[in-house]
């Protein structure tokens, strides 16, 4: 077992291929480098902590993008977003089986936070875009930093979202809110709430990721070679299903304090256990509970 | 951050076929290395940019002592560097050119 | 200027707009037909349940009116900081009304976007980032965070971060600013019922995104274009 959480960007693209398919668009040795880092005085990564390329999954032709969170907590700045934007725009044209969005970020990179800000709604429409073009985009989530910011609801835009129970998903990071509110507000140094409130398990019950998986680079893959040339349309009967889940959503939690209490009101048994759960007990425990959309693997 | 600059004469030259290497990231006290041919006419180049201040004379005993062990020419070393310790730099040095070379010293 | 005197100026045929909390919401009258209206006020903080009523407007638009171009005012302090609207998934909230715009676009409304007081961070993104064009008015703000908070986050002086933000425009708040990186079309100085018109009358195009090839022309923003281009079209 390889740990995707612990592994770097390289790393996680190495395993989640199929072996010596992966060809990088942008080496490193380009030097397509962030100027704005520089002119701060902090050193600039080679890639500007995004790999993007091509490759094969399980045979199928895939474009990949993965960010490096050791490097900035995986910030987006202006040369990061634009390889990505480029990456999903390329999908227009090749027409892969599925472009694969391994994301580790905080989100806006703050040395560069305008054309950072710009560059996550590029993204966005981007994604809308190969969307549109009914080219599957998915999501790989299970890194240190988590996706959060902007780069979480870009998260969100796409067709589906692998994650592990490691793997955070949300827009103001726990540290951002306590910092901000206050730590009656949340508390960011509690990990078991953490967890609960913004980790996989949560996202999984309320439907947000498509499927859960342990903290097994070789999960991943499993995980993404079956969602890949299956496109969902997003289409005005695709976004009326997605509005009348969030609409249930807000009705029937709208006055939630905790996670819990949302599995509580599901009608998992013993919701108190599920942090502790490996994740096929987690996965056996919730079935028919979970909230599921169209397309998700049950 | 400081930008510094090495090159050691006299290696034997890397076939020029060898594709370029990265090794490592640049997160907090850790960096990245990346090895690529040039022709320096047998020369060895080392270029960093490290994120600390004031350590160019520790920095010029783990090159030198990696250049003596490898002894490889037509080289350029590219480092970008977020504080890490001198052991740190001999690991990652000894992968890169351990990839790039295909061998061992 | 309030959100009542924008719409008065922007619509002087008349409009229905009404306030619910932080939602702005009806249809204005002009010479090139009924325009959608739906936006926010007060410096509103966008948490699950204003992106939710906003995604709604947009669906009851694209049902009920099929191709009638859609005006987002906003005035937003940015996400809402809660741990309750975290549990529920905001990024998934934001997203969905950024489908429901997308879907809009797709399907033949156009869509303006317009910041007459502040747009910050994930506020912006969720709303005006998204349209087919993007204004502002003259005294708007448009932030990711203010200076002080990023210096004391990357640790850079304060004082470094003042002196640059006097040459770049990649970091420092400012509407110029994000004219000059394309993201803000242009700044509407005077006859706003004009301006609007103007944009009404404008073609987009859902799959192209002109914004890094604003921002290089007016040179705000120098690498997202090409180095864009050549994600999407070098060799592997």
């Amino acid at each position: 077992m390889t740990s995707w959480y612990e592994a770097t960007a390289r790393q996680r693209i190495a395993g989640l291929l199929d072996p010596d398919t992966f060809a990088e668009i942008l080496r490193p040795e380009d030097r397509i480098t962030s100027p704005h880092l520089r002119e701060l005085g902090a050193p600039a990564a080679f890639d500007d902590g995004v790999v993007v390329g091509r490759g094969l999954l399980a045979g199928r032709p895939v474009l990949v993008a993965a960010q490096e969170g050791a490097f900035m907590g995986g910030a987006v700045g202006e040369v990061h977003g634009a390889k990505i934007t480029g990456l999903l725009e390329r999908a227009m044209d090749e027409r892969p089986a599925a472009v694969l969005l391994l994301l580790e970020t905080g989100g806006v990179r703050l040395h560069e936070a305008n054309a950072g800000l710009i560059a996550v709604s590029e993204i966005m429409r981007a994604i809308l875009a190969v969307r549109a073009a009914q080219i599957p985009v998915i999501v790989l989530n299970g890194g240190r930093y988590g996706v959060f910011g902007g780069m979480g609801i870009a998260a969100s835009l796409c067709d589906a979202i692998v994650m592990s129970e490691e793997g955070r998903l949300g827009l103001s990071g726990p540290e951002v809110i306590e910092t901000t509110m206050g730590v009656e507000e949340f508390d960011a140094s509690d990990r078991a709430l953490v967890w609960r409130t913004v980790g996989g398990k949560n996202r999984y019950i309320l439907g947000e990721a498509a499927t859960l998986v342990s903290d097994d680079i070789a999960e991943f893959r499993a995980a993404a070679a079956v969602l890949v040339d299956a496109a969902l349309p997003l289409d005005l009967p695709e976004v009326e299903a997605e509005h009348a889940m969030l609409r249930e959503r807000l009705e029937r939690f709208s006055d939630i304090g905790d996670a819990q209490e949302i599995w509580a009101r599901l009608g998992i048994a013993s919701p108190e256990t599920l942090p502790i759960l490996d994740s096929d007990t987690f996965l056996r425990v919730t079935e028919g509970k979970a909230v599921r959309r169209k397309g998700d693997a049950a | 951050m400081e930008r510094l600059s090495y090159e050691f004469p006299g290696g034997n030259p890397i076939p020029t076929a060898n594709s370029a290497v990265l090794i490592g990231v640049l997160g907090s006290g850790n960096l990245e290395v990346l090895v690529e041919s040039a022709s320096l006419g047998g020369a060895c180049r080392i270029e960093i940019e490290t994120a600390a201040f004031g350590f160019g004379r520790i920095w010029e005993a783990v090159l030198t002592d990696i250049f003596d062990q490898w002894r490889v020419g037509d080289v350029r070393i590219s480092i970008n560097d977020a504080g890490a310790t001198p052991a740190v730099v001999s690991l990652r040095l000894n992968q890169a050119l351990q990839a790039f070379a295909g061998k061992k010293p | 200027m309030t959100i009542e005197d924008v719409l008065k100026q922007l619509f002087p045929l008349g409009h229905d707009v009404s306030f619910s909390e932080a939602l702005v919401a009806g249809t204005g009258r002009t010479e090139e037909g009924d325009v959608a209206v739906i936006g926010t006020r007060d410096r509103a903080e966008i948490g699950i349940d204003l992106a939710f009523r906003m995604a709604d407007e947009v669906l009851r638009v694209v049902r009920a009116h099929p191709g009638r171009p859609i005006l987002l005012p906003v005035d937003t302090a940015g996400q809402k900081m809660s741990r309750r609207d975290e549990t529920l998934c905001l990024n998934a909230y934001i997203a969905h009304l950024a489908k429901c715009l997308g879907v809009a676009r797709r399907s033949g409304h156009r869509i303006i976007g317009l910041v007459y007081a502040e747009a910050v961070s994930a506020g912006f993104l969720s709303t005006c980032l998204l349209a087919d064009a993007c204004y502002a008015l003259p005294g708007a703000q448009v932030r990711v965070m203010n200076l002080s908070a990023m210096a004391r986050v990357t640790k850079i002086p304060l004082e470094r971060l003042e002196s640059l933000s006097n040459t770049s425009a990649v970091f420092a708040p400012g509407v110029a600013n994000y004219v000059a990186m394309g993201a803000v079309r242009d700044i509407w100085n005077g006859d706003l019922a004009e301006h609007l018109l103007a944009a009404l009358r404008e073609q987009g195009d859902p799959q192209t995104d002109r914004r890094r090839v604003d921002g290089e022309a007016r040179g705000g923003r120098l690498l997202a274009r090409s180095v864009a281009e050549r994600a999407r079209f070098d060799a592997a």
